[in-house]
């Protein structure tokens, strides 16, 4: 149960003015379970790829095998795909269009075919599960505001209980507060329900908190794939790629430079903490 | 998905089409579509064929480009060519059925297709090589004369240009909230038309939200920037005649002179 890119490649508008290649020989495995941050600047390729994991474009060369299926194999139902792996795009709030968000979060549900009353059930979970307040199931979705938008357009996928999930930049837009529930919010789904998560974000800081795996996409290329703490330890070359390591990377690779015994590899502030405290505590 | 409509679609390159002021392009526009519409006879037609052709090679857009903007109307063509093929009353050519071609209705058929498809090729040839800015710029400076009387010429040519610039945004958005509720197992193909009307719900309601958004966001920046309508207005770029356009001019005349001249001649 994976999924496998195998050298995709995508050019956009080929054979003319326009021609751009997207993706450039990319090859990926991605394991049942994992939690992956794809990090990239703008135009690195980070939206292409992701629309070939359910089919939404279809690469110009190479093939993808969902669960061991060539999924460009002619009697591959993509539609089947879709439900398989949910895919939240940039700005879901756009998408919404019911009379009501519960209806709305029905929507998916109800395409995949299910009783009346599985789409009622799954709509509930997944409201609940991504922390929308019930006052708000009967109102029109044009009235909520942007950070419960959000909210509802997500648990419109959710509902759909992908396999995958992919979330292209589920933070845009919102105030620091909004997105660290928005986030908290998707690493407590993966918990509870140990799908795969694939979050793509230009924010370092973002993704190291959660992810166990970061892929870093330069130039429509696989430029790093690993740990985060391995990852960051290229914090040299991915400045040149217009990215940053979290502050606390620079932090540490300070610290170290200047003569203090610490390890390199903590990527988030609490890890940072603890390396510190049993420095200060050894000494 | 949506990349098929051409209309109003600028296809960028390096020629001497390009370069041209708008004014002279659209001047030579209407003299193309007077000469198609009033020409007589095969050495008027071979000549409007030849000129066409000249300008598609100048202008370095691929042919298949302009037949793009043919797909749209193929339905109107079929029609209207059979409608003419077989209502124009004359002489009998073939008769089948109650059904009757007529000498002179399949003179009008074939008239009347190679008409539509020179103008939409023609025009598609100025769309291509003009952007959306240029061309509204050109509309307004040729309409001038037309404040007099007045029409609000501006005003005019301003809704003209924000609403060519939404065309491409719109089609992306299109794509874009398509693709999302395709992702959430949409399906706008299968069906039959009550079925597909309504697949159509989820696409249409948040495509209108965006453009009223997108309509209050526009408005509201013009605002902020003072904007005042067409009085005391300077532009960026303003538009001014090189020898290319005099050119141009002149051999615009010359073919419709000749176009016009061909009119009186038997063949």
């Amino acid at each position: 149960m994976s999924l496998i890119l195998d050298n995709i490649s995508h050019i956009y508008s080929r054979g003319d003015a326009y021609e751009k290649k997207a993706l450039d020989g990319v090859s990926l495995k991605i394991e049942d379970g994992e939690f992956i941050g794809i990090i990239g600047h703008t135009g690195s390729g980070k939206s292409t790829l992701i629309q070939h994991l359910n089919g939404l474009l279809k690469a110009t060369e190479g093939s993808i095998y969902f669960n061991g299926q060539d999924i460009y194999d002619k009697d591959y139902d993509l539609r089947d795909l879709r439900m398989q792996v949910g895919m939240v795009f940039q700005y879901p709030e756009h998408q919404l269009f019911d009379e009501t968000v519960f209806k709305d979060v029905c929507f998916g549900p109800r395409n995949q075919g299910l009783p009346e009353k599985d789409v009622t059930l799954r709509a509930y979970e997944a409201l609940k599960n991504v922390g929308l307040d019930e006052k708000y199931y009967d109102v029109s979705p044009f009235e909520l505001s942007g950070g419960q938008k959000r909210r509802a357009a997500i648990a419109g996928v959710v509902a759909m209980k992908p396999q995958v999930l992919v979330l292209d930049e589920p933070t845009a837009g919102l105030d620091p507060q909004g997105r660290d529930e928005i986030l908290d919010m998707i690493a407590e789904n993966h918990q509870r329900y140990g799908n795969t998560v694939i979050l793509v974000s230009h924010s370092m800081e973002d993704v190291a908190k959660y992810v166990d795996r970061i892929i870093v996409m330069d130039d429509g290329q696989v430029r790093f794939d690993g740990e985060p703490k391995v990852v960051f330890r290229h914090y040299k070359e991915l400045e040149e790629i217009g990215l940053a390591a979290p502050q606390v990377t620079y932090l540490m690779h300070d610290l170290k430079n200047a003569g203090y015994p610490v390890s390199c590899d903590a990527t988030t502030v609490d890890e940072a903490k603890n390396e510190i405290m049993k420095m200060l505590g050894r000494r | 998905m949506l990349r098929e409509i051409t209309l109003g679609q600028y296809y960028p390159a390096d020629s001497p089409i390009h370069k041209l002021d708008p004014r002279t392009k659209l001047f030579t526009t209407m003299i193309y579509i007077i000469s198609i519409f009033c020409f007589k006879g095969p050495v008027a037609f071979a000549v409007i064929t030849a000129a066409l052709a000249m300008v598609i090679y100048l202008s370095k857009v691929p042919f298949s480009y302009m037949v793009r903007g043919l797909k749209t109307i193929v339905f109107i063509l079929i029609f209207a060519g059979i409608l003419n093929l077989f209502m124009t009353p004359g002489r009998e050519l073939v008769s089948f059925w109650k059904l009757t071609i007529s000498y002179e209705g399949a003179k009008n058929a074939s008239l009347m297709l190679f008409r539509m498809i020179y103008l939409i090729i023609g025009t598609s040839v100025m769309t291509l090589t003009t952007t959306p800015n240029q061309l509204t710029d050109g509309l307004e400076a040729a309409l001038k004369p037309m404040k007099k009387i007045k029409v609000p010429v501006h005003e005019i040519a301003m809704m003209m240009s924000i609403a060519l610039r939404f065309i491409p945004i719109l089609i992306e958005e299109t794509d874009k909230i398509m693709k999302a509720q395709m992702a959430r197992g949409a399906d706008f193909e299968s069906g039959g038309l009550i079925k597909k009307t309504k697949a159509m719900i989820p696409l249409l309601v948040p495509l209108f939200v965006s453009a009223f958004r997108r309509a209050n966001d526009l408005a509201l920046a013009m605002e902020a920037r003072c904007y005042s309508g067409g009085e005391g207005r300077t532009k960026m770029l303003p538009l001014k005649y090189e020898n290319r356009d005099r050119i141009t001019y002149v051999i615009s005349i010359v073919y419709l002179v000749a176009i016009c001249v061909l009119r009186r001649f038997p063949f």
